[in-house]
């Protein structure tokens, strides 16, 4: 077993932290757990062509709907990734309950025979 | 279901390969690393804006304006995408900046060295991008799927920050004397800094054995620190610089590069908060922060009256 630290971007631990910089800060530290007043969160799609769906990217924060569109011009296709943008608000995506997968999902699992590949076909007609 | 079954599912999962997902049960230790990982990388991707900014209005032409103004937008993004991983642990993206801004959660220490020289912004591209490409494509594989997507899209772009770093070095490389020895001392000074940046050596660990179980990261330092090494060694012949370390030497029985010591005093003390530049780099995030409280109230107004003005369209 490797044993390893990370210290690389991630995890400097909280006792080898700046001390020197802790007391001068006017910003009361919010644990992470948030002062909540950020911008709505949105989910990004992008198209990136001309007959193909949208497909998600990311999300980011906007004060509304048009901020998100062009934010997420500005962050998402800078490379010519896309040329047309979703945005939906976060709270408006339902999403299934991954703790239902099991019963949502496997009983698909059986059913091979929705498959073209159960029918074996003489090789005459086997480009079917 | 007893939390211990819960456990060993989770653990399942990762040895499977399977990602693991927002909504997903996960173990709150893995919960946290994770948010302490990803919001210090994104911290570090915001604060890596500014010792390039530094160099945006003097940049020698404007072709190598265009290249910094592109180079430091990515960055922006970068983190952008990494804060935006880190939120889906449940944690707010303002509180996350916060513990930046207060000095509770850290960025990487290389960030906190100067800029002297135009030659500076060619060695960060080379050097230090060249460094976080070594860690970013092992965390494409990291075992949290937002973070693994956000990585992969990091990865994408990095290449080019690594690159242009490279070509504007060779450029100097070629150039008149004091462009040659301009060069020379940016990879001088670099050079240390950006072998630190993979952290302390293996042996000195004492934890997160747990990372390498849960797949967050999936090799240790030294042998990423060992892979850069070789690479960068390799490299510097294009440039005909030299890599300020005596005991740098191709070791033909490991099929590696031996290289000298590294100042971990030095490496404490940035950490600490002691590096040249922590204070300024802290003191610019919130004057930023500050100054853009009336951009962040004022868009919020106009959101508001926009959707009250459409409200009063359809009524």
């Amino acid at each position: 077993m490797n044993f390893i630290r990370k210290f690389y971007y991630g995890d400097i631990p909280d006792d080898k932290t700046g001390s020197g910089l802790k007391d001068t800060s006017p910003i009361p530290p919010s644990g992470g757990g948030g002062a909540g007043h950020d911008w709505p969160l949105w989910e990004v799609f992008i198209r990136s062509k001309q007959g193909l769906d949208h497909k998600h990217v990311g999300s980011l924060h906007a004060a509304d709907a048009q901020m998100a569109i062009e934010n997420a011009r500005d962050v998402y296709t800078r490379r010519m990734e896309g040329e047309s943008i979703w945005v939906v608000e976060s709270k408006y995506i339902t999403a299934s309950n991954p703790e239902e997968a099991g019963e949502l999902y496997n009983p698909a699992k059986d059913k091979v025979y929705r498959h073209p590949t159960f029918y074996n076909l003489p090789d005459e007609v086997n480009h079917m | 279901m007893p939390i211990q079954d819960f456990e060993t599912i989770f653990q399942q999962k990762i040895n499977e390969e399977i990602k693991i997902e927002p909504k997903d049960w996960m173990p709150e230790a893995y919960r946290k690393t994770n948010i302490r990982q990803i919001s210090q990388h994104a911290h570090s991707e915001v604060v890596g804006m500014l010792p390039e900014g530094n160099w945006i209005s003097r940049a020698p032409s404007l072709k190598r304006k265009l290249i910094l103004l592109a180079k430091v937008q990515d960055e922006a993004g970068h983190g952008l995408y990494l804060y935006s991983a880190c939120e889906t642990l449940g944690v707010s993206r303002e509180g996350t900046i916060n513990d930046l801004h207060s000095g509770k959660a850290k960025y990487s220490s290389i960030f906190n060295y100067p800029t002297l020289t135009w030659a500076d912004i060619g060695a960060i591209g080379w050097l230090v991008d060249g460094a976080a490409i070594m860690n970013q494509v092992m965390l494409t594989r990291t075992s949290y799927g937002p973070y693994a997507r956000a990585m992969v899209r990091i990865c994408k772009e990095e290449s080019f920050h690594q690159r242009q770093g490279f070509e504007s070095l060779l450029v100097l490389s070629r150039g008149t004397k004091e462009q040659k020895e301009m060069c020379q001392d940016a990879i001088n000074r670099w050079w240390w800094p950006a072998l630190m940046m993979f952290g302390p050596h293996d042996s000195e660990s004492l934890h997160s054995e747990q990372s390498m179980k849960w797949k967050i990261k999936r090799k240790s330092n030294d042998e990423l620190r060992q892979n850069f090494v070789d690479m960068i060694a390799e490299q510097i012949k294009t440039l005909g610089m030299k890599l300020p370390d005596d005991k740098l030497k191709w070791n033909e029985e490991r099929r590696h590069y031996d290289f000298g010591q590294i100042n971990w005093d030095e490496f404490w003390n940035v950490v600490k908060g002691n590096g040249p530049c922590n204070k300024q780099r802290l003191d610019d995030r919130r004057k930023a922060w500050e100054e853009g409280e009336w951009v962040r109230e004022a868009a919020a107004a106009h959101a508001k009256k926009r959707a009250q003005r459409q409200k009063e369209i359809a009524a």
